[in-house]
C-alpha cells in the first residue's frame, strides 16, 4: 500500500501511533508528485523542506501532515502567483492567517497548486501556467478556480488541501474530481493573505478525502481573526464532534430540479437518488420549486445571479486589481490576460458614475432579495439539496471563447454565495464510461457548517461514492 | 464690478492616533527614515486588509461633536479610486455618501461633512547617479486623516482666516492631532468663486487651490485668486473651473488640473470593512469626553476671573496654556489678573515652570519692591555731582545714580528705584 492513499485522519492516526513514519508518507507522495505532476501540471511550487518541517511537529493535532495550498495564499517561503505571470518570482514576506493557523496546528505547507490566474474562471484554463487536468480522466478539466487544489487530493499528491471559492470555486472542482469541497459561511474563515478576488464573497475552505478531513481541516483554520473586519467572533465548535450524529428528523428541500439546466439530466437523477438515501436515513425531503419573485416556500431562480454575481464580482475584481499598477512587482498592466482586463474593463464600467446605480447598485440590490429568500427557506429547511454545477467535468478546451464560461457554470451556487451562506460538495455519483464524478451541494445557512458537515458524514457513510471512504 | 468672493475650504487634518488608520503601523511618521514604519497592510501588499481605528473613529466622532454636527447612526467606508505613484492600492479607503458626521458650524460658517480616511504617501523628487528619480515613501500612507468640509459661507480671506485659527484651536483642544501645519498634519484646500454683489445663487465655476500648509498662504492665494477672477470677470469671462496649487516662490497660483481631466473615484463600498453603526450610548459617552471648547472657556474666563477679553482669548489658546493658568489660580496668593499679566507678560514657559514655582517667584519679586528709602538718600549725598547733573538736564546722570542703587540692591525693582530716585531728587 502506497501512504500517499491514506486520509488525512488516517494518516494522523497512522502517525501519531509510529505505525507509518514521516519520512515514509513523504516518500510517497514526492514519488507520485514526480511521477504525475508532469502531466496532471497541478503544482506550482513545492517546498522541498516539508518533510525536515513534518518530522518535527509529530505532537500537534495536524501531526505534520502535508497540505496542497492554492496558489493565492501568501505563505513565507514560497513564491505566489495566484497562477499569473504579473507575480512571477514574487516571494512574500508575510503569512496569511489560514497558512499561519495551519502550520500552528501541524499542517506542513507541502506546495502551491495551479487555480485560474487571480482565481478568473472555472477551470484552470485562465492559468498563465497551463491548465491543470483531472486526475479521473486526463481529457477533461479538473474545474476551478481552485482546480488545483482539488486535483491535488484527487491525485494523493497530497492528504489534503486548501482552496477557495467566491462562487463555487471550491465545490466545482471537488465535484468534477470527485472528492470533498466545503466552502465556508462568509466571515467565518479570514481573508487575510489572500490574494483578493472578490472581497464581499471570497471564502477559503478545505478540500480533503474525506467529510471528516474536511472538518478537521476546518477546525484549525475557523474564527474571527484580527487582522480581517469581516471574520466574525463566533466560537468554534470541534467539527469533527456530531459528525456521526445523523440526519434523523432534518427537514431537507431539493432544489432547481425544475431548472432547464437540471431537469432530465444525470445530475437530477443523481440529486433525487440522494434525496432517497437522505429520506431512509430519516430526514423529511421534498421539492422547492422555483419562483421568479420572492415567494415563501418557494427557492428564488438562480438566473438573476448571473447578473448580480457578474456586475458585483466584476466591480470589486476592477478594484482589487488597481495596487498591481506597473510600479512594483516588476510587471506592468499590459502583462494582465484578456481574462483579467476583460473583467477589469467591465467592473470599470459598472462602477462608473451614471452607470453605478443601473449596475453595481440595482445588482446589491437583487443581492440582498437573494439573502431574504436563503433566510426565508431556512425557517423550512434545515438544509437545501442541489449540485455545484449543472453536469460533469467538461473537457479540456470548453472554457475558450466563451466569456461567462465560470458563470455558467457557477449559476447553481452563485445565489448561495451572494447570501454568504455555507455549503460542501460530497461525491454523489459515478459515470462509468468517463471515471468522471458528480456532487451532491449540501447548503445551510449562515454558520451552520456542523449540520451541514454531518449531513454529508452521513451521505458518505450510507453509499459508496467516496472511495477513501471505507464502509 | 464689485464681486463678492464665495469660499468654501476643505481641510484635512492627520490624527495622533499611536497606530494607523487601518494597520499597526505608528501614525507619528514625521521624520522618520523612509518606509521604516510600514507593513503589508499600508503597503497595499496584496492579500492584505484593513481593520479600522477604533480610536479615530471616536476622534472624528468628537470633533463631530465639537463642531455641533450630527453623527450619523450608520456609518460605512468606501473605496475611493485612482492611480498615483503614492497610493498603494489604486484606491483610497474614504467615505463617500455616509460621513461619520454632517452639518455644524463654527460662528457664522456651517460645517458640510466631516470623514475618516487614510492618508497617501509621500514622493520625493531626486537625481540618482545623475538620473531623475521619483522615490515614494509609505511611511505616511494610512495614516488617519479626517476632512472638514465648510457649506461656502466664506467671503474673504479674513473670515477664511478667523475659521481656520478657530477649527485649528478647536482640533488641538480636543488632543485629537497636532495640527501642525509645518509638519503637513493640517492642510489646507480653498475654493474660491466670484459673483456680483447682490447676487444669491452659487456661482457656476470654482477653482479649488490645493494643499496648502500655512494660514498665511492660504489668505495669499484667496486673494490672488480673488483678483485673478475679478480681473477675468471684467472681461466678461468666466474663469475655468479648476484645481490649481500655490507656488509660494511665485507667490502666485498655478493650473494643475482642468475639469476636463476630473477624476471618476468609482466609488462602492469598502466590501473589507463592515458598515459601522454607532449607538446613543457610545456618542454619549464621548460627548463626555470632549470638555471645554475653546470658545465657551474664553467666556468663562472673563465672566469668573475678570479678565478682559484680550487676555482671557490668549490663556485660552491652549489647552495647555489655560490649565496652566487655573492651576496657579487654584494655589491662591495671587489675585487672577495680576497671574494673567505675569504670565502673558513675562512669557512664562509652561513646559519649566511649574505653578507652584510660578507662585513661588512673583511673591519673590513683590517682596523686593521693598526699596529702603535710607539707601537712596545715601547713595544721592554719596554722589553731589550726579545729583547736580541732573538738575541741569543730564538724564543721564539719572540712570548712573540708578546703577549705583542697584549695585547695592541687586532684586530692586528698577521702575521703583527710578520713582523713587527722581521724588527725592525732585523735593531737594
Amino acid at each position: 500500500m502506497k501512504f500517499n492513499t491514506l486520509t488525512l485522519s488516517q494518516a494522523v492516526e497512522k502517525l501519531k501511533a509510529k505505525a507509518i513514519s514521516h519520512a515514509e508518507l513523504y516518500h510517497d507522495i514526492y514519488e507520485a508528485i514526480a511521477e504525475k505532476n508532469g502531466e496532471l501540471n497541478i503544482y506550482l511550487s513545492i517546498d522541498d523542506d516539508a518533510l525536515k518541517k513534518a518530522q518535527k511537529l509529530l505532537d500537534t493535532p495536524l501531526a505534520g501532515i502535508p497540505i496542497a495550498v492554492k496558489d493565492n495564499f501568501l505563505t513565507s517561503g514560497l513564491p505566489v502567483t495566484a497562477a499569473t505571470k504579473l507575480l512571477e518570482g514574487y516571494v512574500p514576506h508575510y503569512e496569511s492567517t489560514v497558512t499561519k493557523k495551519l502550520k500552528e496546528a501541524g499542517g506542513v505547507v507541502l506546495g502551491k497548486t495551479n487555480m485560474d490566474a487571480w482565481a478568473h474562471g472555472a477551470s484552470t484554463e485562465t492559468s498563465d501556467f497551463g491548465t491543470t487536468k483531472n486526475p479521473r480522466n486526463t481529457k477533461y478539466s479538473p474545474g476551478g478556480s481552485s482546480g488545483g487544489s482539488a486535483a491535488s487530493v484527487a491525485a494523493n499528491l497530497c492528504v489534503a488541501a486548501i482552496g477557495t471559492e467566491t462562487a463555487g470555486s471550491i465545490r466545482q472542482p471537488a465535484s468534477w474530481c470527485g472528492v470533498v469541497g466545503l466552502k465556508p459561511t462568509y466571515g467565518r474563515v479570514s481573508r487575510y493573505g489572500v490574494i483578493a478576488m472578490a472581497s464581499s464573497t471570497d471564502s477559503p475552505g478545505p478540500i480533503g478525502k474525506t467529510v471528516e478531513d474536511c472538518a478537521m481541516i476546518f477546525n484549525h483554520i475557523a474564527g474571527k481573526d484580527p487582522f480581517d473586519g469581516t471574520t466574525v467572533p463566533k466560537p468554534v465548535p470541534d467539527y469533527t464532534n456530531n459528525l456521526k450524529k445523523g440526519v434523523k428528523g432534518m427537514k431537507m428541500g431539493i432544489c432547481y430540479m425544475d431548472h432547464p439546466k437540471i431537469t432530465g439530466t444525470d445530475v437530477a437523477h443523481a440529486i433525487e437518488k440522494a434525496g432517497k438515501v437522505f429520506e431512509e436515513l430519516g430526514a423529511h425531503v421534498d421539492i422547492v420549486p422555483m419562483s421568479r419573485v420572492l415567494q415563501p416556500g418557494k427557492v428564488f431562480i438562480p438566473d438573476y445571479a448571473i447578473g448580480v454575481y457578474t456586475v458585483v464580482q466584476r466591480s470589486e475584481v476592477s478594484s482589487n486589481l488597481a495596487r498591481y499598477d506597473g510600479i512594483r512587482y516588476g510587471n506592468d498592466r499590459s502583462i494582465f490576460s484578456h481574462e483579467a482586463q476583460n473583467r477589469i474593463m467591465l467592473g470599470t464600467f459598472t462602477l462608473t458614475k451614471g452607470y453605478a446605480d443601473r449596475y453595481y447598485v440595482h445588482a446589491q440590490q437583487v443581492r440582498t432579495l437573494y439573502r431574504k429568500n436563503y433566510s426565508n427557506l431556512f425557517t423550512t429547511y434545515d438544509l437545501l439539496l442541489s449540485t455545484p454545477s449543472p453536469g460533469y467535468a467538461l473537457p479540456i478546451g470548453a472554457s475558450s471563447g466563451d466569456p461567462l464560461f465560470g458563470e455558467l457554470q457557477d449559476i447553481l451556487v452563485e445565489p448561495s454565495s451572494l447570501a454568504g451562506i455555507t455549503g460542501i460538495s460530497i461525491p454523489c455519483w459515478i459515470d462509468a464510461k468517463t471515471n468522471l464524478t458528480l456532487g451532491l451541494n449540501i447548503m445551510a445557512d449562515q454558520w451552520q457548517e456542523e449540520k451541514v458537515l454531518q449531513a454529508a458524514y452521513a451521505f458518505e457513510q450510507a453509499t459508496d461514492w467516496n472511495p477513501w471512504v471505507k464502509s | 464690478m464689485n464681486y463678492e468672493p464665495v469660499i468654501g475650504l476643505e481641510i484635512h487634518v492627520e490624527l495622533k492616533t499611536k497606530s494607523g488608520m487601518f494597520c499597526g503601523c505608528p501614525a507619528d511618521h514625521f521624520g522618520k527614515k523612509p518606509n521604516t514604519a510600514t507593513c503589508p497592510v499600508c503597503l497595499g501588499l496584496p492579500g492584505a486588509l484593513p481593520v479600522p481605528n477604533k480610536k479615530a473613529v471616536e476622534w472624528t466622532i468628537m470633533l463631530g461633536l465639537a463642531l455641533g454636527s450630527e453623527i450619523a447612526k450608520v456609518s460605512k467606508f468606501d473605496r475611493k479610486h485612482y492611480f498615483y505613484p503614492d497610493l498603494p492600492k489604486g484606491y483610497q479607503i474614504s467615505q463617500y455618501d455616509q460621513p461619520i458626521a454632517r452639518g455644524g458650524k463654527i460662528g457664522d460658517v456651517r460645517i458640510h461633512r466631516v470623514h475618516l480616511e487614510e492618508d497617501t504617501g509621500k514622493l520625493q523628487h531626486a537625481t540618482i547617479d545623475g538620473k531623475k528619480v521619483t522615490l515614494v515613501d509609505f511611511n505616511r500612507s494610512g495614516v488617519p486623516l479626517v476632512e472638514i468640509v465648510t457649506e461656502p459661507d466664506i467671503h474673504s480671506a479674513e473670515e477664511a482666516r478667523e475659521f481656520l485659527k478657530k477649527l485649528h484651536r478647536i482640533v488641538r483642544f480636543l488632543g485629537i492631532s497636532d495640527a501642525d501645519m509645518e509638519k503637513g498634519s493640517m492642510r489646507l484646500e480653498p475654493n474660491i468663486s466670484l459673483r456680483p454683489v447682490g447676487q444669491h445663487e452659487l456661482p457656476k465655476y470654482k477653482v479649488e487651490v490645493k494643499n496648502i500648509n500655512s494660514f498665511r498662504f492660504a489668505v495669499a492665494a484667496i486673494n490672488y485668486e480673488i483678483e485673478r477672477h475679478a480681473r477675468i470677470l471684467d472681461e466678461g469671462k468666466i474663469p475655468a473651473q479648476e484645481t490649481r496649487g500655490w507656488d509660494e516662490a511665485r507667490g502666485a497660483t498655478v493650473s494643475q488640473r482642468s475639469k476636463e481631466e476630473a477624476a471618476d473615484y468609482r466609488y462602492f463600498p469598502e466590501p473589507d470593512i463592515p458598515p459601522m453603526r454607532f449607538t446613543k450610548d457610545q456618542i454619549s459617552n464621548i460627548k463626555g469626553q470632549i470638555g471645554e471648547l475653546p470658545d465657551a472657556k474664553k467666556g468663562r474666563f472673563v465672566r469668573v476671573y475678570g479678565l478682559p477679553e484680550k487676555d482671557a482669548a490668549i490663556l485660552t489658546d491652549t489647552r495647555e496654556l489655560a490649565d496652566y493658568f487655573e492651576a496657579c489660580v487654584k494655589i491662591g496668593r495671587i489675585p487672577a489678573q495680576k497671574l494673567a499679566n505675569w504670565i502673558i507678560n513675562k512669557k512664562v514657559n509652561i513646559d519649566d515652570v511649574l505653578p507652584a514655582a510660578l507662585i513661588l517667584s512673583i511673591l519673590k519679586a513683590q517682596e523686593v519692591v521693598d526699596v529702603p528709602p535710607d539707601l537712596i538718600a545715601k547713595v544721592l549725598a554719596d554722589n553731589p555731582k550726579a545729583m547736580s547733573d541732573y538738575k541741569a538736564g543730564k538724564q543721564q546722570s539719572l540712570m548712573f545714580l540708578m546703577g549705583t542703587v542697584k549695585r547695592q540692591l541687586p532684586k530692586g525693582d528698577v521702575k521703583i528705584i527710578l520713582d523713587m530716585l527722581k521724588k527725592e531728587l525732585d523735593t531737594h
